[in-house]
């Protein structure tokens, strides 16, 4: 399968702190690929420099197209679903709303895409009339990877969607992202604490020191390294 | 900040006695109803206008002082087009759509290069200029002289029991709440509309679904400037306003004072708000004998000023917390 997302030495910074420094990565079309790293290593800023919410220099493409200059609406344009950290929803908004949102740079009938989410979070059907804001945070995340669906991405870039949840909810999630990913062939970057669950559900992974790329590997072999398991995962 | 569950119906319960005080009011007396509705035709007016500067405030945090200048602006335009020749109602449907240019345009030449690079100040001094200059443009085009704008309503009087109604103001109270209210179903039930609402609420989140949001900007100006012509075409076909350069300074003020005190970040809050001050300035006009039309003016700051120190956040705002 073709590359489909390719980093080469890409800087980012917020004013005078440089995040990110030379990272390059690749993501293949249909792949999930985990980007790994302590608090502060540039994990979120790479998802960032991605969809273009943070100033960035280097080479970034999509299937072979530039995102250079993009900013994130044309991003999302491409076929980019970022869904950040802390959810990311309109809580002012109902979560009917919230899906509609999602389909917002489609063209045409939406019907099927509303089946479609619906297969994987059947639950949102009857609570499409509630502000989004009341909802739980489990259900408020799965709000926000629904609205990703709803884009139909060829890339998913996902930030940290276990953070602050019960370890069931967690595993809910994690099981619709690999269901995803088998059954559309959506692609996935996705950026999370748990090195564990991260290993489980990625194909490869990076791992992120201080802005830049200190590792990188199948999931097996990362896991199966002592060293950079301990020092580097923590488990 | 969550209100409590008692206090949350102190607002409707005012609101439903004011109601009634009206209407027990009108059944009483045919002066105090007749002195009512003008009062509503009034709101009405100010409601227009107060919904265009919540529009704005609710995507930029910014009031636009400004907003009231375009409305006579594009109220001079009407009576431009009606002088060329044009009848009434072509000419008002013409003048929507021309305000609708004029408000997507100043924005994108005057507010958007000030915006980019500095905060709600810079924005909030920008609109100030624009508000001289628009009034300005409008005394070198036209001239300071008043004009006679011709009334959309023939001068006819319905009589109810006794009560006479002016079809002019039944009028005005008709075409400002079905603006409003037109404006309301396009933001809750269009791809475009959520889509502005979104930009307001969440600028960042919606750039990653993938809406332009400096242009749902443009187009919320483009909104408000075809609210603000409803309110001026409305305001000038009133018998006690002139069209002149400075027609709607004192009505931005009616209205800004009506937006504070229905929470400024609330369109229903800000059309009770009008409906509410259109018809207390009416009624204090006409029943309390020093009052002047002098005094209606400030009576609207005394509005805006107890509102800001007992209850910040309006009728129906919701207080917040926000992060320094």
């Amino acid at each position: 399968m073709g590359v489909l997302l390719a980093l080469s030495g890409v800087d980012a910074r917020y004013g005078p702190v440089q995040a990110l420094r030379g990272v390059s990565l690749t993501v293949d079309e249909g792949e999930i690929v985990a980007l790994l790293g302590a608090n502060g290593a540039g994990k979120t800023t790479t998802l960032r420099a991605v969809s273009g919410t943070v100033r960035r220099s280097g080479t970034l493409e999509l299937a072979g197209r530039p995102l250079g200059r993009r900013g994130p609406e044309a991003t999302a344009r491409l076929g980019v679903a970022h869904v950040p950290e802390g959810r990311g929803t309109f809580s002012e908004l109902t979560v009917w709303e919230n899906l509609r949102l999602g389909a917002y740079i489609r063209r045409g009938s939406t019907k099927d895409d509303f089946a479609r989410v619906a297969r994987y979070f059947p639950w949102l059907e009857e609570r499409r009339a509630q502000q989004a804001g009341t909802l739980s945070g489990g259900e408020q995340q799965m709000l926000a990877l629904a609205r990703a669906v709803m884009q139909r991405p060829r890339l998913l870039l996902l930030d940290e969607p276990s953070l602050g949840l019960a370890p069931l909810v967690v595993a809910e999630i994690f099981r619709i992202v690999r269901e995803l990913n088998e059954r559309e062939g959506t692609a996935v970057l996705l950026v999370e604490q748990n090195a564990r669950t991260s290993l489980e559900t990625a194909s490869r992974a990076y791992v992120l020191e201080v802005g830049a790329v200190a590792f990188s590997g199948t999931s097996e072999e990362l896991a199966r390294e002592d060293t950079i398991r301990r020092s580097y995962l923590g488990y | 900040m969550r209100a409590r569950p008692s206090s949350r119906w102190i607002v409707p319960l005012v609101l439903v006695g004011i109601g009634l005080f009206l209407v027990i009011g009108s059944l009483d007396s045919a002066l105090f109803a007749q002195q009512t509705v003008s009062g509503l035709a009034n709101g009405g007016i100010y409601a227009s206008l107060a919904v265009a500067l919540v529009l704005i405030y609710r995507a930029t945090e910014v009031i636009n002082f400004a907003q009231g200048a375009i409305a006579t602006f594009t109220t001079y335009i009407a009576w431009q087009l009606i002088d060329w020749g044009l009848s009434y109602w072509p000419a008002f449907v013409a003048t929507l759509a021309i305000a609708f240019v004029v408000g997507f345009v100043l924005e994108l030449v005057a507010i958007r290069p000030v915006e980019r690079r500095g905060n709600q100040l810079t924005v909030v001094i920008a609109a100030i200029g624009l508000l001289i200059l628009v009034e300005g443009a409008i005394g070198w085009i036209w001239g300071n002289n008043i004009k006679f704008m011709p009334a959309p309503f023939p001068s006819h009087i319905y009589n109810v029991g006794g009560v006479a109604f002016s079809r002019q103001d039944l009028g005005t109270i008709a075409i400002s709440i079905a603006s409003v209210l037109v404006l309301w179903l396009f933001f809750q039930f269009t791809k475009v509309g959520l889509a502005m609402r979104a930009a307001a609420v969440r600028p960042d989140a919606a750039r990653l679904v993938g809406v332009r949001v400096s242009w749902m900007l443009s187009l919320g100006w483009g909104l408000a400037a075809v609210l603000g012509a409803v309110a001026g075409m409305m305001a000038a076909a009133s018998p006690s306003v002139l069209l002149q350069p400075s027609m709607m300074d004192g009505i931005l003020i009616y209205a800004f004072a009506a937006a504070v005190l229905g929470g400024l970040e609330s369109a229903a809050g800000a059309v009770v708000g009008a409906l509410l001050i259109g018809v207390t300035l009416n009624l204090l006009a006409s029943y309390v004998s020093w009052v002047t039309p002098q005094l209606l003016l400030p009576a609207a700051f005394v509005i805006m000023l107890v509102v800001l120190l007992v209850k910040p956040s309006g009728l129906f705002g919701h207080a917040r917390v926000r992060k320094v």
